[in-house]
């Protein structure tokens, strides 16, 4: 039997105080996030517990208890304000899958602090853009990274501190402090901050078509659609062993790599490695995982292996699986049922909703391609992109809406109230994805509805990409678009203008592949540059990136009919 | 340690790594599990291997796992070396 039961039992009568009542929550307490993933299951019997069980790709391995979670996040915690930082102050992580990611989170979370997780593969320029929108007073890194970190350092007057987690070696620099977890006392008690309910809790940036990625700011009360949505859509038990190959970077790695599986008290496996077909395999053989949240890039990456490759091991304790990122094709439904004997079940949401939204459950018959029914609590319909009025016809396409008011729902974009505000109309959140709705209530998504490339399961903003290429000497303008792929859904295609003196060739395409890599990530990086004359724009002189999304796409142009050079 | 390995080791230490990054790089060293090279850079690495060997690497060769040491990679552009 599966936590959720029937679904449309639990439609019926639902009010997410279900949640608040088993996580022992009254409206106008105090609600940590920290404390709740941590000291709350200590409190209910499980301090010794697994929690955490981290590998990384020598093989390396640490396990952590529940106990252990409690005491290091107090740890880091009251390392914190020794070091001055006060309640509200952004404090970054920014380092690979490692325990101080986990535990770091729960640490700022328990001081007060705003955690504010970056992917760290990111380049400098990515880097400073956000922090120095978030203003961050701190940043947690490694050796390997703190030369990015370096590199902008000048231009960030704000960031008081760069705490290096791995501090052998040569010395540290300005701003640099060293704290090694394994040797630092462990604190037994620490008054956690009094956060109440919608007090600031996690900064994830997320990109749009225009301006700079924005940080969609969440509060602590988001914990009551995580422990839920992981409860019902996860249907995370007891014993479970449960892996997502999510990054703590995405929001995903968060609401579900560490707030959705912890607030429960389950115990889950990291793997801190890039993929590899049979590292994966052998680590659910070797961990008996039963429950792994998935993305279908990587799904697909494992359907290019073939289920010989999957049939070499033992992968028997599985018990449930699920997907998101972007939607996950019926194909590999399919393969994943002759694979594993199990389908994959897909869910949608975004770094603004901060939890599912719309998903298959355990008890669900799930239709191969779509992405589910909106999850109980959540009222979610496809609207008229101009009108924002709910279309009832079935099958046709609209942009996804949600009605405001769940828990996890970001508050705002962190000084952008403006853009916060511009997502809502007629009085619901506009995702900017189109989807359509079948007779039978699902959700069949289609596309975005704005120039945002998804990219393996991750939006890229084309102007942040296009505004990096500018800096290359050689490029004089650039338009960023997503191209079809068959494992990434799409990929980066940059189509560049060069300037007088410059002539395209491969190596200079792969100088500005490059570029790009360094600057932004590898994400935004163009798997494949077109080198132009000019590029088609409006007579006011704006790019017309549809044009050029278009061709790539192999679908229709649309109006035209205010090109400059038509 | 001959050619193809070295200057790919030598390729991976100037475009992947940070300038005072001190990490030792052999043969073996893993560049993909060991997130060095993810698999969207990749994209990159095979093209410099095509333009660097003058060979074309189909895309359902470029696996990561064939990616994922120097020595992998040598025997992945011998494989397609005329």
């Amino acid at each position: 039997m599966s936590n959720i039961g029937s679904y449309t039992d639990r439609l019926k009568n639902f009010d997410w105080s279900f949640a608040e009542k088993e996580l022992g929550y009254r409206s106008g307490d105090p609600i940590n996030i920290g404390w709740y993933c941590s000291d709350r299951i200590c409190q209910m019997g499980l301090a010794e517990k697994k929690a955490l069980i981290w590998e990384d790709f020598h093989g390396a391995s640490k396990t952590y208890t529940f106990d252990d979670l409690r005491i290091l996040s107090n740890t880091i915690a009251a390392y914190l304000l020794e070091l001055g930082l006060k309640p509200g102050d952004r404090i970054c992580l920014f380092l690979d899958r490692v325990p101080e990611l986990y535990i770091g989170f729960l640490g700022i979370l328990k001081m007060g602090g705003i955690a504010q997780p970056l992917f760290s593969a990111f380049g400098e320029d990515s880097l400073l853009t956000r922090l120095d929108n978030a203003k961050t007073a701190a940043i947690f890194t490694q050796r390997k990274h703190v030369a990015k970190v370096r590199k902008i350092l000048a231009q960030l007057p704000e960031m008081r501190h760069i705490i290096v987690i791995d501090p052998d070696g040569p010395p540290l620099r300005e701003r640099e402090v060293g704290f090694r977890l394994d040797q630092a006392k462990r604190v037994e008690h620490f008054t956690v901050h009094p956060t109440t309910a919608e007090t600031p809790s996690v900064l994830h940036y997320t990109s749009g078509t225009t301006g700079q990625p924005k940080g969609a700011q969440h509060v602590h009360y988001s914990l009551i659609s995580q422990y839920l949505t992981a409860k019902w859509v996860l249907d995370l038990q007891p014993d479970d062993l449960y892996w997502c190959n999510a990054d703590p970077g995405w929001v995903t790695g968060t609401s579900y790599g560490i707030i959705g599986p912890w607030s429960n008290g389950i115990t889950q496996v990291v793997l801190d490695s890039g993929f590899n077909t049979e590292r994966w395999y052998t680590l659910i053989q070797k961990h008996r995982v039963t429950v792994w949240y998935s993305a279908p890039t990587a799904i697909r990456l494992l359907m290019r292996e073939g289920t010989v490759v999957a049939r070499r091991f033992d992968l028997s304790s599985l018990r449930h699986l699920c997907s998101v990122g972007e939607p996950l094709n019926a194909e590999a439904v399919l393969w994943s049922k002759e694979a594993y004997g199990l389908q994959f079940h897909d869910s949608y949401w975004q770094t603004e909703t901060g939890s599912i939204v719309i998903t298959n459950v355990p008890e669900m018959p799930i239709k191969p391609g779509s992405m589910g029914k909106p999850f109980p609590g959540i009222t979610a319909a496809i609207v008229d992109p101009k009108t924002f009025e709910p279309i009832d016809q079935p099958a046709r396409v609209g942009l996804i809406a949600l009605r405001p008011g769940w828990p996890a729902m970001f508050r705002t974009y962190w000084n952008n109230r403006a853009t916060y505000e511009s997502k809502f109309k007629n009085g619901w959140y506009i995702s900017g994805d189109r989807a359509s709705i079948d007779a039978d209530g699902y959700f069949w998504f289609v596309g975005r509805d704005d120039d945002v490339i998804n990219t393996g399961g991750h939006l890229v903003g084309p102007f942040e990409i296009e505004s990096a290429l500018l800096e290359h000497p050689a490029v004089a303008e650039s338009a960023a678009v997503g191209k079809p792929d068959h494992v990434n859904m799409e990929v980066v295609k940059a189509f560049v203008a060069l300037k007088p003196g410059f002539e395209p060739d491969g190596d200079l395409e792969l100088e500005i592949m490059n570029f790009i890599r360094k600057k932004l990530s590898p994400l935004a990086m163009p798997q494949e540059i077109e080198f132009v004359k000019s590029l088609p724009k409006t007579r006011s002189g704006k790019i017309m990136r549809r044009v050029l999304r278009a061709q790539e796409w192999g679908e229709p142009i649309g109006d035209i009919s205010t090109l400059e050079n038509d | 340690m001959d050619d193809i390995k070295t200057t790919v080791l030598d390729y991976i230490r100037k475009e992947y790594l940070e300038e005072d990054d001190d990490r030792e790089l052999t043969e073996t060293t893993p560049l993909i599990t060991g997130g060095i090279v993810d698999s969207f850079s990749m994209v990159s690495l095979k093209r410099f291997l095509e333009r660097k060997y003058a060979i074309q690497i189909p895309d359902a060769d470029a696996s990561p796992e064939a990616f994922d040491t120097a020595r992998s990679i040598e025997a992945l552009v011998n494989r397609f070396k005329k």
